[in-house]
């Protein structure tokens, strides 16, 4: 799977309330309305400035804080591709596999604002098309491959009606 | 090889011997899920298909995160949580029973042992009780309502010890914050923290359940302890389910074993807007506050409240000070009320909240900050915008450090009122 997009640089220890704050489900139910309010406390103007495709390319611990879902839903849902950063908090990476949202977890210190990225998620590599570079992806886990080729959890059920990984020994 | 506790409680669940790193499927104990999520897991079980829940007895539907239904918005959320509780038969912990994360503990849904998930970060509360218990998103949570099962990674560990005691005026909290920002925000990332030495053997179960609360903002999946004879006997009457403790064996293998005397420790604050910046409260004395909060799962137990009402005792907050007060359930704020604490609080110039994440979580709508306030917390995050304003700034704290600095009007050393 390959994605291209343009690289949206963020830094350390993005919180998931500076992804999409608490205060907006008291107005709305809908995620794709949410959708237009992500990174709304540190960056208002980010949902107009991007496109479809896009990339969110961050330093460490992205998606820290709350356990909110919310958060990889609407990164999705804004039309981004993928975020891609040198490490995420466990709970948003788990979340962003489970709504089938790539995480990326690279070296991301040379990529700048505005660079053309090619993600090639098979290959593990992303390309730096900007600067002809390229760095390597750390691999995701079997468990999470499965999930991701299933579309995420909510898909994995609906076809399996229950958990059905290949990757997992139960052991019993 | 000797095994750590997430080993032991992971290995257990899964039904085979595990070690760090290897991933299992594991029969979870208990599911607990929230109002404040968007969105719910019970929209995302239905949506995977889920008819009727794994165990009804083992799922805990708690509205803490909005108790006081701000809006039409909520109110309808919180008509969906209610009916599928009806339809289900599942557990429904109602708006105003309190946080989530007072009731499992208190109402004895966790015990010593067990694996525990739940929809909110701060699930890693019950490490306090020796139950390996985590933060996941909603699909993780709908799954296992279908299923009864869930599949991780089996973290590695690190152990904290903690030896000596804590000096009068210096707290729980004041430990927590000090660990935080030593390991940083992101020092115990996809790792289990074991908390355990004479520090925390000193501790309450009250202040215990604060550190462990806490584990999340170094990043950790759980902030385990061992159960010993104050756990036992705080958990006597709660339950008549059985239980089996765990240790970690002697020769298991830590990533890291991080020694600290907790002697010289001083009240710490964690500055805006990261909880691991931390220092200690010297560094910051003097800095005006406008709004004081003693409320959060993280540290507004009865303890909490005592130690605070110790302070304002017969004073007055400072006049430019809104002192918000939300004790952690409805148990909680009765043993207040009838010992007193809550007229202390409230003479003192207290607003009391409804129990639950009010005046933590911006999603409660309740004593929200203006633009450039400064707030001091006795909360567990001060992200920017936690208090629904992103103008805000926010200082993570003790209740006395917050009781003492209600009272000045700026950050105070607590000390000077703590006999």
């Amino acid at each position: 799977m390959r994605l291209k997009g343009k690289a949206h640089i963020f830094g350390n220890d993005v919180n998931t309330d500076d992804i999409i704050a608490s205060k907006y489900k008291s107005s709305t139910t809908d995620m794709l309305e949410m959708s237009k309010y992500l990174m709304g406390n540190i960056d208002p103007d980010f949902v107009r400035r991007i496109a479809p495709g896009d990339f969110i390319v961050a330093g460490s611990n992205f998606g820290c804080g709350s356990s909110r879902e919310t958060a990889p839903r609407v990164i999705k849902l804004a039309g981004l591709s993928a975020v891609l950063a040198k490490g995420f908090a466990r709970i948003f990476f788990r979340n962003a596999i489970n709504v089938g949202l790539p995480v990326v977890e690279c070296d991301t210190g040379d990529i700048e604002d505005g660079d053309e990225l090619e993600v090639d998620l098979t290959a593990g590599l992303v390309r730096n098309i900007t600067r002809g570079t390229q760095v390597k992806v750390a691999p995701l886990p079997a468990v999470m491959l499965e999930l991701l080729s299933d579309g995420g959890l909510s898909e994995h059920f609906k076809k399996h009606g229950t958990f059905h990984l290949q990757s997992i020994d139960e052991g019993k | 090889m000797g095994k750590t506790i997430a080993e032991k409680i992971l290995g257990k669940h899964a039904g085979k011997e595990t070690a760090a790193g290897e991933i299992v499927m594991a029969d979870v104990d208990f599911i607990m899920s929230v109002d404040g999520n968007r969105p719910l897991s019970i929209q995302v079980f239905r949506e995977m298909g889920g008819k009727s829940l794994f165990d009804p007895k083992k799922f805990a539907l708690v509205i803490d995160h909005a108790p006081s239904s701000p809006t039409p918005t909520v109110a309808n959320t919180l008509k969906l949580v209610r009916q599928f509780a009806r339809q289900q038969g599942c557990i429904l912990y109602e708006a105003g029973e309190g946080s989530c994360h007072q009731l499992l503990p208190e109402r004895g849904h966790v015990l010593p042992g067990d694996l525990v998930i739940g929809t909110d970060s701060h699930t890693c509360t019950y490490g306090a009780l020796n139950v390996f218990s985590t933060g996941v998103g909603v699909s993780d949570a709908a799954a296992a309502m279908i299923s009864g099962k869930l599949w991780f990674k089996v973290p590695e560990t690190i152990r904290f010890v903690l030896k000596g005691r804590l000096p009068a005026g210096v707290y729980a909290k004041d430990l927590i914050l000090h660990l935080i920002g030593s390991v940083t925000a992101d020092g115990a990332t996809y790792k289990a923290a074991e908390y355990v030495g004479e520090a925390i053997s000193n501790l309450s179960m009250d202040g215990r359940l604060t550190i462990s609360n806490m584990a999340v903002e170094m990043g950790a999946k759980a902030g385990l302890m061992e159960a010993d004879e104050k756990t036992l006997a705080w958990l006597k009457g709660r339950s008549s389910r059985p239980f089996e403790p765990v240790v970690s064996d002697p020769d298991a293998k830590f990533a890291d074993v991080l020694e600290y005397d907790v002697s010289k420790l001083t009240p710490q604050v964690a500055l805006p807007h990261r909880v691991d910046n931390v220092v200690p409260v010297e560094e910051v004395l003097g800095k005006p506050i406008q709004q004081a909060n003693i409320v959060a799962c993280t540290n507004s137990r009865l303890e909490d409240l005592e130690i605070a009402a110790s302070i304002l005792s017969g004073r007055r907050v400072h006049p430019e000070v809104r002192l918000y007060v939300v004790p952690a359930s409805r148990p909680v704020q009765m043993e207040a009320l009838r010992r007193g604490i809550l007229q202390t609080l409230l003479e003192a110039g207290g607003i009391l909240g409804v129990p639950g994440c009010d005046a933590c979580s911006g999603g409660s709508h309740f004593g929200v900050a203006a633009d450039g306030d400064h707030v001091i917390t006795t909360a567990n995050r001060n992200f920017r915008g936690r208090v629904a304003n992103p103008e805000a700034f926010i200082y993570l704290a003790s209740p006395a450090t917050v009781a003492a600095s209600a009272l000045e009007g700026n950050i105070a050393d607590c000390r000077k009122y703590v006999r």
